[in-house]
């Protein structure tokens, strides 16, 4: 046997952080269009009235959401994969052609799925089902790119020379089949255009068209399983694979405890899905449901803070590093937020709290606690850590990053305290009576108030984007830097080269 | 035996899958057999609704406004009688939203005028002072998609039997019948007769003469399926 560290190779990894990076920024900036839009209405017609249709609220809004679910987090899962993957398994992406065939056209076809998803939603083709908008066409290709996506991930296992399995595997196989059940049961559509001929024709009106195959209540029982689990196998369990491998990694300290690992990992996997129910709760899904929905939501508290504490002790001993390196800075406070997000979900999943929470902007506040603190910090910090190893070059500028994160961390603060009291706020006004038994507000008069707060909502968001910027230029400078720097950086322990 | 899983990547898989599979099986099948009854007084929706509700939905609508009246006295106040499972029996895909942003529409066909909503969709601030919501003005010059509606209602009535052509039972004991076109043609000229009850009501003078030259715009559509809605 030689004596030296394996090589792998970064091709695919390389594409998708160009994707995440670029894909976060479009995410990020519709984001912050839409803040500014809800705070100042005539942002509404930014670019004239005549593209309105195209730059109002509702038709921006689920590009949006999937940009920075299926853009940003899903390339930087796919990213993360295609380095982490060969290092803990210990084989190279080279070894094998058709891995990296498969590698390569898993990263093409998505972004050509990328490119229907975007025309598809500004030209208004939409099922309405929250990031679960795309059409049947669109379905289809979808499912071929998360098959491929499977295939580099038993693929590689197929060929490892580390018999056991990383934690950050554990995490990424369930990725990988938590979304695939959840999708295909989610997306079940029959197309108009089989139906069409009793008429005589072929096909009538447009043909990418279809209807759900659940109606009504089914209808919402099915989308909110999917649409609360799909935050379950895409921010939160890839995220924790991510966090699994990079925190020991940069600070070079060991996993504080295998059976925690063991006991968050199984009990997420057998909680969760069962959670959704706290999406309709109050609905017309029968009760026990709702309750179950509500119970297990509040379990779900000792999986996630189990996976939580687990990395927070792993700096036992090393607080130091908090202070002196940025990239730790990130993964402690990514992992603080996702301490602090996974309480705030339970408490709101309380039926009583629930009945003020429910359609107000403190569920936006929740949903973005998580991803802009959780998620968002997680996956820069992992883009850091990969940056100096896969283009070989030393980080261009470790001020900046500092400066990004206190941008970025005053970002989410103001974000998530102003839509606290928003929606606080708006969910007591629209309960209150008066002494006669009569509704104290009109809807419009809890619409106005929350004015200042939209505002400060959406400078957090600007602040949080300017920050991603930063990290986008300093991505760049060190990708582009003269300076190659061959061999690997320190802290190679404990997972080895 | 974990350890034994962590060398064994196909049993791991298995395990995972059947740990997070099980939660579904036993949370949501039941529920399915029961669930999409109509309750009376439940109608189909016609071709012109079902176009106006493709235009609610490719203007994602539904991500500002709700259609749930959840049982607090606060809402029932406010919106109507709580929504009931059996109303939402013809609803493909279901559309509860899942934010307030403005007023729930579940009942908005009980309050609402075609009046009221011409001139609120030309500009909202206009109708309700300090209104955040933008105008839809694309509306009433785009065309609504009749036949993509058509093709809908044989779609939900080839597959899920949909009753259209049927009676329904109403809630004061009568019937009602909500008529699909057997062609293309008879859809349209169904959907045009809609059209022309709901462009009466109407002001501005290009929709008008462009229901009378055989024409719909969207907002006559979008308007006759808010009205719909009780």
């Amino acid at each position: 046997m030689e004596n030296r560290p394996l090589e792998y190779d970064y091709t695919v990894a390389k594409m998708f952080m160009l994707t995440t990076i670029i894909l976060g920024i479009v995410g990020m900036l519709i984001g912050v269009i839409l803040a500014f839009e809800l705070a100042f209405p005539s942002v509404n017609t930014i670019l004239g009235s005549g593209l309105a249709e195209y730059t109002n609220f509702s038709r921006l809004r689920p590009l949006h959401t999937d940009a920075v679910i299926f853009g940003f987090t899903l390339s930087g899962i796919f990213a993360t994969w295609y380095y982490v993957g060969q290092r803990v398994l210990k084989v190279s992406m080279a070894e094998s052609g058709l891995l990296m065939f498969i590698g390569k056209l898993h990263f093409w076809l998505y972004i050509v799925g990328v490119a229907a998803v975007v025309v598809s939603l500004f030209a208004g083709v939409t099922t309405s089902k929250e990031y679960a908008e795309f059409e049947w066409p669109i379905d289809i290709a979808i499912v071929v790119v998360w098959v491929l996506f499977g295939m580099s991930i038993f693929g590689l296992i197929g060929i490892r020379r580390e018999k056991s399995l990383y934690i950050s595997v554990w995490y990424y196989i369930a990725t990988f089949l938590g979304i695939a059940m959840l999708y295909l049961f989610n997306n079940m559509e029959v197309p108009t255009m089989l139906a069409t001929s009793p008429a005589g024709e072929t096909a009538i009106g447009n043909w990418w068209h279809s209807v759900s195959m659940y109606a009504g209540t089914n209808d919402a029982l099915v989308q909110w399983w999917y649409g609360h689990n799909a935050v379950a196998f895409g921010f939160t369990v890839p995220i924790v694979a991510m966090i699994y491998y990079f925190l020991p990694k940069e600070s070079g300290q060991a996993i504080y405890s295998y059976k925690l690992s063991l006991l968050s990992f199984w009990g997420l996997m057998f909680v969760y899905l069962w959670a959704g129910g706290h999406h309709l709760l109050y609905s017309t899904v029968p009760d026990w449901m709702q309750t179950m929905g509500s119970i297990f939501s509040v379990i779900l508290i000792l999986p996630s803070w189990g996976s939580a504490i687990n990395m927070l002790l792993t700096m036992k001993g090393e607080w130091q590093q908090v202070a002196a390196s940025p990239l730790i800075k990130f993964m402690v406070l990514g992992s603080t937020f996702y301490m602090f997000s996974t309480l705030e979900g339970p408490i709101q999943a309380i039926k009583s709290v629930n009945a003020i929470a429910h359609f107000t902007d403190w569920i936006v506040g929740h949903v973005h606690d998580g991803v802009l603190g959780w998620v968002g910090f997680m996956i820069m910090a992992a883009l850091y850590h990969m940056a100096p190893r896969v283009f070989k070059r030393e980080i261009y500028s470790k001020s900046l990053m500092a400066a990004q994160f206190w941008i970025q961390t005053l970002g989410v603060v103001l974000y998530f305290t102003s839509m606290w009291i928003a929606g606080i706020t708006q969910g007591m006004m629209w309960r209150a009576h008066d002494e006669f038994g009569n509704l104290a507000y009109s809807f419009i008069d809890t619409v106005t108030v929350l004015h200042p707060y939209y505002a400060i909502r959406g400078v957090g968001g600007l602040l949080y984007l300017v920050g991603f910027l930063l990290f986008a230029y300093n991505i760049y400078k060190t990708w582009t830097s003269d300076k190659e720097v061959d061999a690997e950086r320190l802290n190679q322990s404990p997972m080895g080269a | 035996m974990f350890h034994w899983l962590e060398k064994h990547p196909f049993f791991f898989a298995v395990g995972v899958f059947v740990t997070i599979a099980f939660a579904g099986l036993i949370e949501i099948l039941p529920n399915f057999a029961q669930a999409s009854r109509p309750v009376i007084g439940t109608a189909p929706y016609s071709t012109l609704e079902l176009a106006g509700r493709n235009v609610y939905i490719k203007n994602s609508c539904n991500a500002c406004h709700s259609q749930l009246i959840r049982p607090f006295k606060s809402e029932t106040d406010r919106y109507g009688h709580y929504s009931l499972s059996g109303e939402y029996a013809y609803d493909r895909p279901f559309l509860w939203g899942s934010k307030r942003t403005g007023p729930d529409l579940m009942r908005v066909g009980n309050y609402r005028t075609t009046d009221w909503h011409e001139n609120h969709m030309k500009n909202p601030a206009a109708v309700v002072p300090g209104s955040i919501m933008p105008a839809y003005n694309w509306m009433f010059t785009n065309k609504a998609d009749i036949d993509t509606a058509y093709a809908e209602q044989l779609t939900v009535a080839q597959f899920f039997s949909v009753p259209y052509n049927k009676p329904v039972p109403m809630k004061d004991g009568s019937t009602k019948v909500v008529k699909m076109g057997k062609s293309v043609a008879e859809a349209h000229a169904l959907a045009l007769e809609e059209a022309k009850k709901v462009a009466a009501d109407m002001k501005d003078q290009d929709v008008k003469d462009a229901v009378a030259r055989g024409e719909i715009p969207e907002i006559v559509a979008l308007i006759a399926y808010l009205n719909s809605l009780k």
